[in-house]
């Protein structure tokens, strides 16, 4: 288990498998980074981008990994110490290699695909670690 | 996914009326826009400016809206998003693809 101070937030959730659930887990995220007195930058937008990640990796887990089973559950949780910031996503599919998602292409737009890029692009920090009864996505951001 | 469809000049504007725009609801949004098309409606104008939060899946949507606008012969442009939903667009360059006006008013202005 993570080590807690007084000034940490950990948030450990698990939900159903189903979309239904995004705006719960991406509202949780907005809720948290407008808490962030100690965020150097605009909370608002960090609200956004949390929100937007949360989102993000929760459908990766629905749809990719868990292929829309409403029998299975995604969980999640969001860890912020004093500089740091860190979300983990569960699942139990099958498993990707990070390095190996292209980059979208902005000369030949297709509907899908940025998912993946956008965490990249907002997070300072991704990885996907692949387990024997679980892998999970960790995305870092700096605070400070 | 609650929207309300009005018709004004020769365009169709359909107004999201959702906070979010995301996985749980870009499906039906693109059969909606699809199911409009097929009826022979051309022009479209989605009315963006209730929708405070968009993900990669409602970008998607409105994107296969826009192709398949224009496999229909038609046009299919935004309206009115607030900016942080903006920001998307242009974080992802998609901004370059869509013609996006400031609202619905401008966007009949301009076309």
């Amino acid at each position: 288990m993570m080590n807690t101070s007084i000034n940490d937030i950990q948030v450990d959730i698990v939900v159903p498998n189903q979309t239904r659930y995004l705006s719960l887990i991406g509202n949780i995220g907005e809720a948290i980074a407008k808490e962030l007195d100690r965020y150097q930058g605009d909370r608002e937008t960090l609200a956004y981008h949390l929100n937007l990640v949360l989102t993000e990796a929760m459908t990766n887990a629905i749809r990719h990994a868990h292929h829309d089973n409403s029998a299975k559950t995604v969980r999640v949780q969001i860890h912020i110490d004093h500089n740091q910031l860190c979300i983990k996503v569960y699942d139990q599919g099958q498993g990707f290699d990070l390095e190996s998602i292209p980059e979208p292409d902005p000369g030949a737009p297709v509907d899908h695909g940025r998912g993946l890029f956008l965490i990249r692009t907002l997070m300072d920090e991704v990885e996907y670690r692949q387990g024997k009864d679980a892998n999970v996505l960790i995305m870092k951001k700096k605070l400070s | 996914m609650k929207l309300q469809i009005d018709k004004q000049k020769d365009w169709r504007i359909l107004r999201l009326l959702e906070p979010r725009l995301d996985a749980h609801n870009s499906g039906e949004l693109k059969d909606r826009i699809l199911k409009l098309l097929e009826n022979g409606e051309k022009d479209l104008i989605i009315d963006l400016s209730e929708v405070r939060f968009i993900d990669s899946s409602g970008l998607g949507a409105l994107l296969s809206g826009y192709k398949n606008a224009n496999l229909h012969q038609g046009r299919l442009v935004l309206a009115g998003p607030q900016p942080r939903v903006r920001s998307m667009f242009e974080l992802t360059r998609l901004n370059q693809v869509f013609d996006i006006y400031a609202s619905v008013d401008e966007a009949l202005a301009e076309n």
